[in-house]
């Protein structure tokens, strides 16, 4: 055994590219599943919250505006950044969720397929939901999705990296800006994964990652008037009910997912475009076409 | 030279006489200068005493507008907007006074009849002030005769770095002659410009023997506009030459305060120099814009518990 003391790490949140500590200076002790000590992690309070949808905003628009080819080479990259970084991830997924090192090792790499497989998407899903609609009138009728916003995430409490990269990916795949509440009981992986991100080509902001008690921070959420959406899939029934009630004051969207009996999720199985088409909004335009006057002047 | 108060009558003598006074003036310690500066900042302001102090900030802003692209209709927008801030709450404050060009100067009048807000408008050649006397004058007649209530004058600041107070003093007090009693004026030393805080200090006294009503920090248009420090300086000059002759000058810092905390930081900073009688609009503004909307934001959060967002507030 080496004489050396080992560096231990300061988990810190991930806000506007950057990691700060919680405005309120707090922190709280993260265990592993047989409770022993990991780290400490930040305690995040509704100001970081608040900050955190303040980035948000400020990344929308050129994140929502980039092309969704270079989109997906972005995503794309943080794939590479996540390969690059498997061990680490392994490590703090074995400790977060009590499995074995060759169980977790299978957990990452199937969050690494998936973050590919959604990074995939970004130029394909216009494609599936959108579309010519067919009309009674002479017009081009065409559908286009768009992203809904900036999205607040509240990450699945179990499953603290493969169901937090099913979550994540999807709403920024289309463009939009998430601010994202990790596992309470095990933040660890959605830390650093704020560190991959980071040294991604991903823009600041585009993603922020908060930890703490998950009712405290996702409650101002809920209740933002620039937030405009909100996926409840890390919260209980009963907090999401009352995430519901304070998403509807500015008509939030909200993706409950179903079923809501407790069952937890299983993340492996193959995710669909549900999670791609629940932030989209549609945007149709009609175009005149045809023979428009008596002079037979067409378009 | 009839505006100078009698105590330093002396001291605008000549030019030479005004070099010894404003050198003579003690040196600024800018080590505790800008320690007290940020000491001052560090106070929290919470509950019932934050939504006085946000109020209070939206009843000091002048609500500004000064880009080539200003039209009549965005003037009268911003008019109606500093009428009426908040449209979703009526007992949001109006701000103190619209500031726009001298040519806008009317439109805003106009707008504004009836609710008591002031019209302020720049002149003498802003932002640069580079023009001859007789176009500066001009440029204040047509503001007052347009119906402007304060004029936001700028100072020959290449005068004043090259050392020719006097010029700059008379300047200022021939464009307080224009002013007349049908105007009050503000006088912008461009603080950005002055390099070091002893030249602040200078110009505020300058400005303050010359006659000005208020002192200003920056036009807005250079990189280093209003900061804590320098208007604390302000404050101290302002809040000094009070207890010498009696007479109250106000204080505006302009440029660069955009959020709640900021505008609070500069209330803390008023209160704990000069005290309460400078707690008012009739004494302290904000030269802003954007500010406005942050306070609105602050304003609905404290009213509904919930964060706002700027689709909440309008643009402009």
């Amino acid at each position: 055994m080496s004489d050396r003391l080992t560096v231990l790490k300061t988990y810190k949140l991930y806000v506007g590219g950057k990691f700060p500590r919680s405005e309120s200076g707090r922190v709280y002790e993260v265990t592993d599943s047989k409770d022993k000590w990991l780290a400490n992690a930040p305690l995040s309070s509704r100001k970081d919250a608040r900050d955190a949808v303040v980035a948000a905003r400020k990344a929308f628009g050129a994140w929502s505006g980039a092309t969704a080819y270079n989109r997906g080479q972005v995503l794309y990259r943080v794939a590479e950044m996540l390969e690059g970084r498997k061990s680490q991830f392994v490590h703090e997924v074995t400790h977060a969720e009590g499995l074995s090192k060759s169980k977790a090792a299978d957990v990452v790499e199937a969050a690494i397929d998936r973050w590919v497989w959604y990074a995939g998407w970004t130029d394909k899903i216009a494609q599936i939901v959108g579309g010519a609609n067919p009309v009674a009138g002479p017009f081009f009728n065409l559908s286009t999705p768009e992203p809904t916003g900036v999205v607040t995430v509240v990450a699945p409490q179990e499953s603290s990296f493969l169901g937090l990269v099913s979550v994540i990916a999807p709403v920024i795949a289309t463009g939009n800006t998430a601010v994202v509440i990790a596992s309470e009981k095990s933040p660890l992986p959605a830390l650093s994964l704020g560190e991959v991100l980071a040294t991604s080509d991903l823009p600041g902001g585009v993603v922020n990652i908060l930890t703490g008690r998950t009712r405290e921070i996702a409650v101002p959420l809920a209740s933002h008037q620039d937030v405009n959406a909100i996926d409840l899939t890390g919260a209980d029934a009963d907090l999401a009910r009352d995430l519901e009630i304070a998403a509807a004051d500015n008509l939030k969207r909200v993706l409950r997912p179903q079923p809501v009996d407790g069952t937890a999720a299983d993340w492996s199985a193959d995710p669909g475009t549900h999670r791609l088409t629940a932030f989209l909004e549609m945007k149709t335009v009609w175009h005149p076409t045809g023979t428009l006057g008596a002079s037979g002047s067409a378009y | 030279m009839p505006t100078t108060a009698p105590a330093f009558a002396d001291a605008t003598a000549s030019d030479g006489a005004l070099r010894r006074f404003l050198h003579g003036l003690p040196g600024v310690d800018t080590v505790g200068l800008e320690a007290r500066a940020a000491s001052l900042g560090t106070r929290s302001v919470k509950t019932t005493s934050k939504a006085f102090a946000i109020d209070l900030a939206i009843s000091m802003i002048d609500l500004t507008t000064l880009e080539g692209a200003d039209t009549p209709g965005k003037v009268r927008a911003l008019c109606a907007k500093g009428a009426n801030p908040d449209p979703t709450d009526r007992t949001t404050p109006r701000v103190a006074a619209i500031c726009v060009y001298p040519d806008m100067a009317q439109t805003a009048k106009e707008a504004l009849a009836g609710t008591g807000i002031k019209v302020a408008s720049v002149a003498t050649a802003f932002p640069a002030g580079r023009a001859a006397l007789p176009v500066k004058l001009a440029d204040v007649r047509d503001a007052v005769e347009a119906g402007a209530d304060e004029i936001d004058m700028v100072i020959d600041r290449g005068a004043f770095l090259s050392g020719h107070y006097l010029k700059v003093y008379e300047e200022i007090v021939a464009v307080k002659a224009e002013c007349g009693d049908k105007a009050r004026l503000k006088v912008i030393f461009e603080t950005g410009e002055l390099s070091t805080y002893d030249n602040i200090r200078r110009a505020s006294w300058l400005g303050m023997l010359a006659g000005a009503d208020f002192i200003k920090t920056s036009t807005g248009k250079v990189g280093v506009n209003a900061t804590p420090p320098n208007t604390l300086l302000m404050l101290e000059a302002v809040r000094d030459f009070k207890a010498q002759t009696g007479i109250q000058i106000g204080v505006k810092p302009a440029g660069g305060i955009r959020t709640t905390k900021d505008a609070i930081k500069f209330l803390v900073l008023v209160n704990e120099t000069v005290g309460e009688d400078w707690l008012t609009n009739e004494w302290f503004r904000f030269g802003a814009s954007s500010l406005l909307n942050d306070l609105l934001m602050q304003r609905q959060k404290l009213s509904t518990g919930r964060y706002s967002g700027p689709d909440y507030v309008t643009v402009d």
